[in-house]
Parts: structure tokens; sequence; C-alpha cells
């Protein structure tokens, strides 16, 4: 008991000796433990409000929707399902249909045209939760009349406000106001077309759902007793699915939700980890560098009768100690932080969350940041057992028992890895997915080091011995003995890197669609052009300047067969969950089952275009003269013949609109997906689609946005129903989605970059005796606080260039592959933002050099003599 | 070349005043030798260093060849030390990321001057003409005096202080540095002023100040 006061007592004593390190070893700790407790207390917040709003989320108790009307037997399945199981009782609940689809909006007043998305709402939807209006209450007022409420977006965008009239098709709307939350609703979604509501009732005046036209079909349904939902779903799944309709339940839909954001904010927590991990780097340095101090005191402990345990426990109380305050200090700075999350993610969020604390996060933060500063404190300690008495005597006594193997510092090291995959385990609950990014991390980190030390080698190697001399004391600052050059490189790299990786994968993405890179792309696309406009849209373009348009016909299809087998035999119809419609395969579903059942919008031409490359068979002959009963030769894209199971000289039956066309595939076709021009699945000869049912689309390039908008609006006034999407827009949009996609991550990764901040205040800290001693040794001989300042400077500008050309450089090598392999699109380098960002670096690392160091330059020359 | 008048240093420590210096006044001719012995405490460091302009008196002034410190500010006293004064110090104080040769050529490269060529000169002069590209740790203590004597008189400083130049060498190194410092203040004419309480090295010097509790209690001309 006495011995392990004496313990205590003495870290408590050797503690007052060094505030400064324990400060800053507090802070590397509390920086990642804040991030991590954030994360996870937001996350279960998320959980909680997802909860408490589940039925708001989905807007009824049930949801049917299809791609399709609803044929007149699914309308009764309807009312059977608002009665509780009982036509009879249809009466009792309620239903509210959705009828959603593409258009362009007209403002009159400002002509100012747009595509939208509408959703044509009947009364009573949404049944749950409310819908938040600008100005406040005109939900309501919105059946009463000919009145559309808007996407705050729309008014901005088209320069509209409360008042003005809308033209949508062949009808007209008055603008009530703008709608700024609607529950389950993503902002994300209505990046690309803003969204806008109308009565349904003045739907079939709009004349937009004719033929080709695509759109959703939604009905709502409030049940007598919302606690027979499942029961319902489960008994009339399988009619609705035989009438092409699938329904949802609030839990299925908070199931969906729950995964997706709770893998959402544990692979964020992810993000808070490395800014932990690289605090703990920061206490593993922060320790060795003060074990090399106590040296002597460690071994006058020694010659005083201190065993080696006694001094190890003395050293490795004081760690925890540090790391139990980090982490107090860090759910301080987690709670806070909590606050603001909600705000950061509110554009991808689809839930209000509710903010409390969550005892959980608060623990879990506790435990891990005292944890890791034990873990990586312990390497480090482990060598004072080792510190030989005799070192009192003569400070250069070489101690290489010191460096001789300890199977204990294996054992320390184990366990730190073994930590690593634990807290990531912990953080995403999975063994897989926190080996791989543990392995990532460490792959990340070593060759950032081995990057890092290789430059610095270099500059040690080749060193510029032309620089003026000031500089050239500031780049041998580098490698001054016991520099943490490296450990600071990694801290600070390791955020930029992550920053860096994200904004050069986001810039290339967005760079796909960017218009003024390629001045022979087109710009403006028009779609759902009628047969009988092609010429008047043709007339409209080439009056604007356009030399000749290039229309492309759209026939959509379904598959009736493939190889002579019907399709239910390839979707296994006999399962009992429901489909989607979105392509992602569901539980029981094959995972091609998509492909078979979707709707395929085809084309017809004689030739292929430049980009597409024939990979398998002929393309053919448009000549050829065709009976109407015998196949057409088609043409399918590489990746869709794989799902389909077919290659060249296979038979597929299209259902054209209720007419069985038959074809048989005459090549295989590779195609460019991330050129912006009408690209297709199947590629039909001229000849028997030409009587089919379709609609045509065209592209043109026009420079001016003037003349752009000038086109959209002389089309929208005569043909209504023809929507236009100007790539510009898109463009912004593609942006703004990746941007609010990747903000929590940006958000979480400048936590590593604080913690970077922390290691390198620490690193300086660390070297402060020998700057004052060598600031004020040149200022003896002679040095004014300008030049003491100027090597100073140079030795920071040199760190950060040296951490920015480290992390950039690994991150623009990161994002090339992500660009190139995952994306599969042509990489762009971001080099001005990447330079700014390399800048932004390099202004950090000196304010925060600058400022640590800032006591050496106000010293007086006369101390040097004093310290001796 | 060094006249100190009514020189006055007082410290306040714990709330009390403390004088290390009291009154203390000399004049010192150009070419001359001095050395300043007494005791632990007496004062010593802090008269060398308000004689080299590194602290300001409480009272009293001090004039360096001719220039009077306490009209300079800190920077110009920098200026006036990379150009007139050179330092050795008893730990050598070389600058560890920086070779024996950079070191030498420090002074000079904050005056903007080209130093290549004196610092070889001075290398060699020190005997240590093949051990300019080595860093300070890879030399013994000896030898790093020696580079530090070389970067003392890189700047050709016409006052020279050394603060117990051998406190930190054996005997033998010791006696080497002194007898370099005597050659070098009588082939060049440099001023000498010595701090030292090692008195068979004080025997060296030409006139002796003797410090006793910030007071002269001796001022000895041989």
């Amino acid at each position: 008991m006495k011995r392990w006061r004496w313990i205590v007592a003495m870290a408590w004593r050797e503690s007052r000796a060094a505030p400064r390190r324990l400060v800053l070893m507090t802070f590397a700790v509390a920086v990642g433990v804040g991030a991590l407790v954030a994360i996870n207390g937001f996350a279960d917040n998320l959980r909680v409000s997802v909860q408490a709003q589940a039925r708001a989320l989905l807007g009824g108790d049930l949801g049917l929707s299809s791609r399709q009307p609803f044929t007149p037997e699914a309308t009764r399945l309807v009312r059977v399902l608002q009665g509780g199981g009982d036509s009879t009782k249809a009466s009792a609940g309620r239903s509210a249909n959705v009828t959603g689809f593409a258009g362009m909006a007209y403002v009159t007043r400002t002509s100012g045209a747009r595509l939208v998305q509408v959703a044509a709402v009947e009364a009573g939807w949404p049944f749950y939760g409310t819908v938040k209006t600008v100005p406040g209450g005109i939900w309501d007022s919105l059946q009463t009349g000919r009145f559309v409420v808007v996407d705050p977006a729309l008014l901005t965008t088209l320069d509209a406000r409360p008042g003005d009239t809308l033209a949508l098709g062949e009808s007209r709307f008055i603008i009530l106001g703008s709608v700024t939350q609607l529950p389950g609703d993503v902002g994300v979604r209505s990046a690309f077309a803003p969204r806008i509501f109308i009565p349904a009732s003045y739907l079939d005046g709009t004349k937009l759902l004719s033929f080709g036209a695509r759109a959703s079909h939604d009905v709502y349904i409030k049940l007598p007793d919302p606690k027979r939902a499942e029961i319902l779903s489960g008994r009339y799944e399988q009619k609705l699915r035989a009438e092409k309709v699938r329904i949802r339940t609030v839990t299925d839909d908070q199931q969906d939700l729950n995964d997706a954001l709770g893998t959402m904010a544990r692979y964020l927590g992810l993000v808070a980890l490395i800014a932990l991990l690289l605090g703990g780097i920061g206490v593993a340095s922060a320790t060795h560098e003060f074990i090399n101090r106590k040296l002597e005191t460690v071994a006058v402990l020694r010659c005083l009768g201190a065993t080696a345990p006694q001094v190890f426990g003395v050293y490795l109380t004081q760690a925890l100690g540090v790391g139990l305050i980090g982490s107090i200090v860090g759910v301080g700075i987690g709670v806070l932080l909590q606050l603001a999350l909600p705000r950061v993610l509110s554009g991808v969020l689809p839930v209000e969350v509710a903010v409390t604390m969550s005892p959980e996060a608060i623990l879990l933060g506790l435990a891990v940041g005292l944890w890791t500063s034990f873990v990586f404190a312990l390497r480090p300690l482990l060598s004072v057992r080792r510190i030989s008495p005799l070192v009192a005597l003569r400070r250069d006594f070489d101690d290489t028992v010191r460096r001789q193997r300890d199977p204990l510092r294996w054992a320390a090291w184990t366990l730190l890895a073994l930590s690593v995959v634990g807290l990531a385990t912990l953080q995403v609950r999975e063994i897989r997915p926190a080996l791989a990014f543990s392995g990532g991390v460490v792959v990340a980190l070593g060759v950032l080091a081995l990057a890092a030390s290789l430059l610095v080698k270099g500059v040690r190697r080749w060193f510029p011995t032309r620089l003026p001399y000031l500089w050239r004391q500031g780049l041998a600052n580098l490698y001054r003995p016991a520099n943490q050059t490296v450990v600071v490189v990694l801290a600070l790299g390791f955020g930029a890197f992550l920053l860096g990786t994200l904004f050069v994968v986001q810039y290339s993405l967005v760079q796909q669609f960017s218009v003024d890179a390629s001045p022979d792309r087109p710009n403006l696309i028009l779609f759902d052009i009628q047969p009988d406009q092609r010429v008047g849209v043709d007339s409209i373009l080439h009056a604007a300047g356009v030399p000749k348009s290039a229309l492309t016909p759209i026939v959509p299809m379904r598959i009736a067969s493939v190889k002579g087998k019907p399709v239910a035999q390839f979707t296994g119809e006999v399962r009992t969950d429901t489909a989607s419609e979105q392509g992602r395969p569901r539980r029981g579903e094959r995972p091609n089952a998509w492909a078979f059942r979707r709707e395929y919008r085809s084309t017809y031409r004689a030739s292929k275009t430049p980009t597409e490359i024939v990979v398998k068979g002929r393309w053919a002959d448009s000549t050829a003269v065709r009976t109407p009963q015998s196949a057409a030769p088609i043409s399918v894209e590489v990746d869709l013949a794989g799902e389909l199971g077919v290659t060249v000289g296979d038979t597929i039956v299209w259902d054209v609109q209720g007419v069985k066309v038959p074809s048989v595939v005459a090549n295989l076709r590779q195609v460019n997906w991330a050129r912006f021009e009408p690209n297709f699945f199947v590629v039909f000869p001229p000849g028997p689609l030409d009587a089919a049912p379709q609609t045509w689309v065209t592209l043109a390039r026009l420079d001016s946005a003037t003349t752009r908008g000038l086109i959209q609006r002389r089309v929208v006034e005569r043909y209504p129903n023809v929507s236009m999407i100007d790539l510009s827009v898109v463009q912004a949009a593609v942006d703004d989605v990746l941007s609010r996609v990747t903000l929590g991550v940006r958000f979480m990764a400048l936590f590593s970059l604080a913690a970077g901040g922390v290691v390198l205040i620490g690193a300086v800290a660390g070297t402060r005796r020998q700057r004052i001693r060598e600031g004020v040794l040149l200022k003896t001989l002679g040095a004014t606080r300008r030049q003491v300042m100027r090597v100073a400077l140079a030795e920071y500008v040199s760190l950060g260039l040296l951490s920015a050309v480290t992390s950039l450089g690994l991150a623009t090598g990161a994002g090339w592959a992500v660009v190139g392999r995952f994306f599969k699109l042509t990489f762009h380098f971001p080099a001005g933002g990447i330079l700014g960002f390399g800048v932004a670096i390099i202004a950090l690392t000196v304010a925060v050099g600058l400022w640590t160091s800032r006591e050496v330059f106000a010293r007086t020359p006369l101390e040097i003599l004093r310290a001796e | 070349m060094l006249r100190a008048d009514a020189l006055t240093k007082t410290y306040t420590s714990g709330g009390r005043d403390l004088t290390v210096l009291k009154d203390i006044t000399f004049t010192l001719e150009p070419g001359g030798f001095l050395a300043i012995v007494g005791p632990s405490g007496s004062g010593k460091t802090t008269l060398l260093g308000l004689l080299a302009g590194l602290d300001r008196p409480t009272s009293g002034s001090v004039h360096l060849d001719g220039q009077d410190l306490a009209s300079l500010d800190e920077d110009d006293r920098a200026r006036l030390r990379g150009q007139k004064v050179g330092f050795v110090f008893q730990s050598f104080q070389l600058i560890p990321t920086l070779t024996a040769r950079e070191n030498i050529e420090v002074p000079l490269e904050l005056l903007g001057l080209e130093a290549g060529a004196r610092a070889d000169e001075l290398l060699a002069r020190v005997g240590l003409a093949d051990r300019g590209h080595h860093y300070p740790i890879q030399l013994s203590g000896g030898e790093q005096q020696r580079v530090a004597m070389a970067r003392a008189f890189a700047n050709r400083p016409k006052i020279l202080f050394a603060d117990e130049p051998t406190g930190n060498l054996d005997r033998t190194n010791g006696h080497s540095i002194v007898e370099l410092l005597i050659e070098l203040n009588r082939t060049l004419g440099t001023t000498l002023v010595l701090v030292t309480h090692d008195l068979e090295l004080a025997a060296k010097a030409k006139r002796m100040l003797r410090l006793a509790d910030g007071l002269v209690v001796e001022d000895h001309t041989s």
C-alpha cells in the first residue's frame, strides 16, 4: 500500500516539473476522444430520432409504389388495405395518391425555365409528420386551387417569388411559397431537379403524362389500426407484386434508414478514430522524448534504491493520469461538437435530429481515450526499466543495455496492433472492415513515414548549399538531434492526405460534367420530344445557331423472353420479398433479376457512334432487307450481356408496349458511359421499331448561357412536354451533391489535422530548450531578432512544405487510383486547388510553429551564459 | 576600447532586490588582456554579459569601441557584436545541426559576407583543416573548443570575450586553448576579456580584476 502511495506521489511531483508536456499530451488525446464522442453520440441521437419520426418518414402506415399506373386490381387492393383487410370498411382508413414525374417549369414573369420533379399529391398526404413551408401553413391551402408549392432552390434559380405564375405543361399554377422541410426527404435528392408540389386534381390538365414520360405512382395508406401494418403487408405483398406494385411499411423504412445512417455514422467514427490514433502517436513521441530527458532523474532514483518496476510505475501512472484527464476534456469537446453535427450533416439527413447526451458514447470515449494513451505510452515507457543507475555518475554512460532487445517491447507492439484492430472493431462492429481499416491506416502511415524520411534524407544528401545562410540553418534544423520531423509530417500529413484525396476525387467527378473543358461536347439536352415535334424543335435550335442537331429516337421496352425462356424464370418470381426498382438486389433475389425486369429505353440506328467499340460479333448490315417476322439483329452493351447471360447469336424477345419484337444478338459493344451523350444498352437497326411508340432526344452545344436560356424558353412555350437540362446546371448539382455527401468526412478529417497540429506543437515544445539556446546563441553571435525569426520561419516553411508535398502527393496518387479504378473515369488534376491547399498547410505549420517558439525571440542573450 | 562607468546590476528575486554588481568602473585599452576572477556567485559572468551588451545594467554605462551601449537597442547591439565582438564559452556552444566549417561561417554569414575561404583559413589555424565536414558531436571536447575559437575570430573581432574557456577541458586541451588565445591576442592585437576562476590562467593576463560579492576587491596590472 505504502509503495503504491509512493508511486502516485512521485508521479504527481514529477508532473509538476513538466506542465507543458502534460497539457500537450492531454490535448493530443482530447482531440481524438472529442471527435469520437461527438460522432458516436450523434449516431445514438440519430437512431432515436429515426425511431421517433419513423411514421413521418414514410408519410403513412403503408406505402405502395409502382412504375406504372395502378391497375384496376391494384386499386381494388388499395381499398381492401384501407379498410384494414376489408374493402367494405375502406372509409375507416384513408389513402392518398402521389404521382411523380419530370417536367419543365416556366415562370412567365421572369422567363426562367428549369427541369423540375413534379409531385402531384392528393389531400391528406403526408398522414404523419408536418411539412414546413415559407410562408408557414401554406401546405393546407395547396389543395384549394391551382396552386404550386416549390423547392426554395427553384425560386432562386428562376428568380421567382410567391404570387408568380408557373407554367407546367399545358397548365398554369400560382406559386404559394416554398417547402423547407418534408419528412423523409433528403436535400440531395432535389439537387438535380428541384421539387414542386401540385394538387393531384390538376395533374391531367398539364397533359404531361402522355406517352413516353416516366412517372412514379405511389399510394400512401393510413390504416384504421396502424398496428396491423405488418400483417397486412405480409398478406397482400404477393398479390400486389403480381400487379407490379411494391409495398413498404414503417418498419421496412426505419430498418433501411437505420442501416444506412448507422453505417454512415460508424464509418465517420473511423475517421474520428484516425484523429485519436494520431493523438496516440503524439503521446508516444512525447513520452519517448520525455524519458530521454529524464534519464538522470531516473538514474538518481535508482541510486537511491527505487526498483525498476517502481520507477516504471511512476511514469506509467503519470501517463494514465494524462490519458484520463485528456479523455475527460475530450468528452467535454465531444459533447459540444455533438451540438454542431446535426447542422453540419443536415444536407444529407432525412430526419430532424434531437440532441441529447449519450451516456454510452461518453463512457466509450473515456475508456477508449484511456486505453489509447496507455497502449501508446507503453512502449517508450518500457525503456525506463533499463536505465542504469550509472547514468547518474556519468551522463554519457554508454547505455547500450537500454537498447538491447527487450521481449516486452515486442509484446507492447503486439498489444498496440491488437488495440488498433480492437478499437476499429468496436467502432464498426464488424471484424472485416475493421481489419481493412487497420491495414489501410498502417499502409497509409507507413507510406507517409517512408516518403517523409526519404525526403528528409534527400534534403540532407543534396543539401542546397547555395541557399542563403538563414534558410540553410532552418533546413538543417529538420534533422537536428532528437528531431521529430517524421512524426510531425506523419501527424500533419494524415489529415491533409484524407482531405486531399476527397478533394481530388470530387474534382475529377465534377470535371466529367465540365462543359468548358471541351468545346466540342454538348451542353444542352432536350428529351421527351414527340415525333411530330421533331421538325419544330430542330428549327428552334437552328434559329439559335445550332448548325445541325442529331435527333435520336428512344423506344421504351421490357424483356419478354431470353433464349426462349420467359422472363419470370430468370427473376425468381416465387419469392415473397419485395422487388427493388433501384437495381439493388433484395434478400432472396437473384443479383441480376433487375436486368430482366427493368424497363429498357433503346434506340435504333444504322451505325455505331465513334466512341462505341464492338468487342464481339459484327455490326449488322443496315441495308439488309428484313421481314417484320424475322429477328432483328441487335447490339447489346457488353456488361449487360453478362448480366443477362447472352452472347452473339442468342435470341431475346422484347415487349414493346404490348407488341412482341423478336431479336438476335449480333454484337457486344463497349460504351463509355461517362460521356455526356445518349448511350444505350440495346441498339436496334432501323426498321423494326420505326412504327413503335417513341420519343426523341437531341443534344446541342451552345457556348452562351443566355442562348441556352433562350432556347429553353422558346421550346417550353411551344412544346411544354419537352424536357431540357442545361449541363452547367448538372455540373453544379453534382458538385453540390458531392460536397454534401463528403461534408461529414471532411468535418471529421479536420480533427486529424487538429491532432496533427497538437503533435506539431508537442514536437516544437520538445526541442524548446535547444531552440531557445540556439536562438540566444545566434543573437550573441550578432543575429538580430529578425534573423532569428527568419531561421525559424525557414524551418517551419520547410516542415510545412515537406508535409504538404508528402500528403498531397499521396492524395493525388490515391485520388487517381479511386477515380481510375473504382469510378473508371478520366483523372483530372486540380492543380490550382492542390496548390492552394498546400499553401494552407504550410501557413498552418508556420503559424503553429512560430507561435509555439515565440519565447525564443523574447529571451535575452545573457541567459546562454547563465544556463551553464 | 572598453570602458565601464559605475556599473551596477540589481535583480529582483522573490520580491527582494539582489545587487549582483556594485559600482564597477574600469577602462581597457585596445590590445589589452583582462582577466576577471573571483569565486562562484561573485558576479563575474554578469559583468561579462554587461560588457558585451548581452544585458542592460541597472545603472552606469558601458562604452564598447567608443559606442555607448545604452544608446543602442537590442538589435543594434546584436549588430555591434556581429561586427566587433567574438565569444568563447565554457561549454563551446556550437550549433549541433551545422558542421564545424559551417559553425565558423555563421558570424560572417549573419553579416552577409562570403565566408568559405575565411573558414578554411581559420580551421587550418586551429589545426582542424581536415575536420571541417564533421558535426560537433563527432569532435572531442578540445576540438569543439578549437572550432569555437575559430568561430570567435571569424569576424576579425576587435574584442573577444571568453567565459571559462577551459572549464570543460582537461589540462592539456585547456593549455593549448589558452596558448591559442594568447597568440591571437598578440598577433592580431585583439583585446581579450577572460572570465575564469583558474588563477594560473589569470596570471597570464596583463591585467586582473578580482571580484567578491559584486565589488572589485583587487585591480592588478602585471
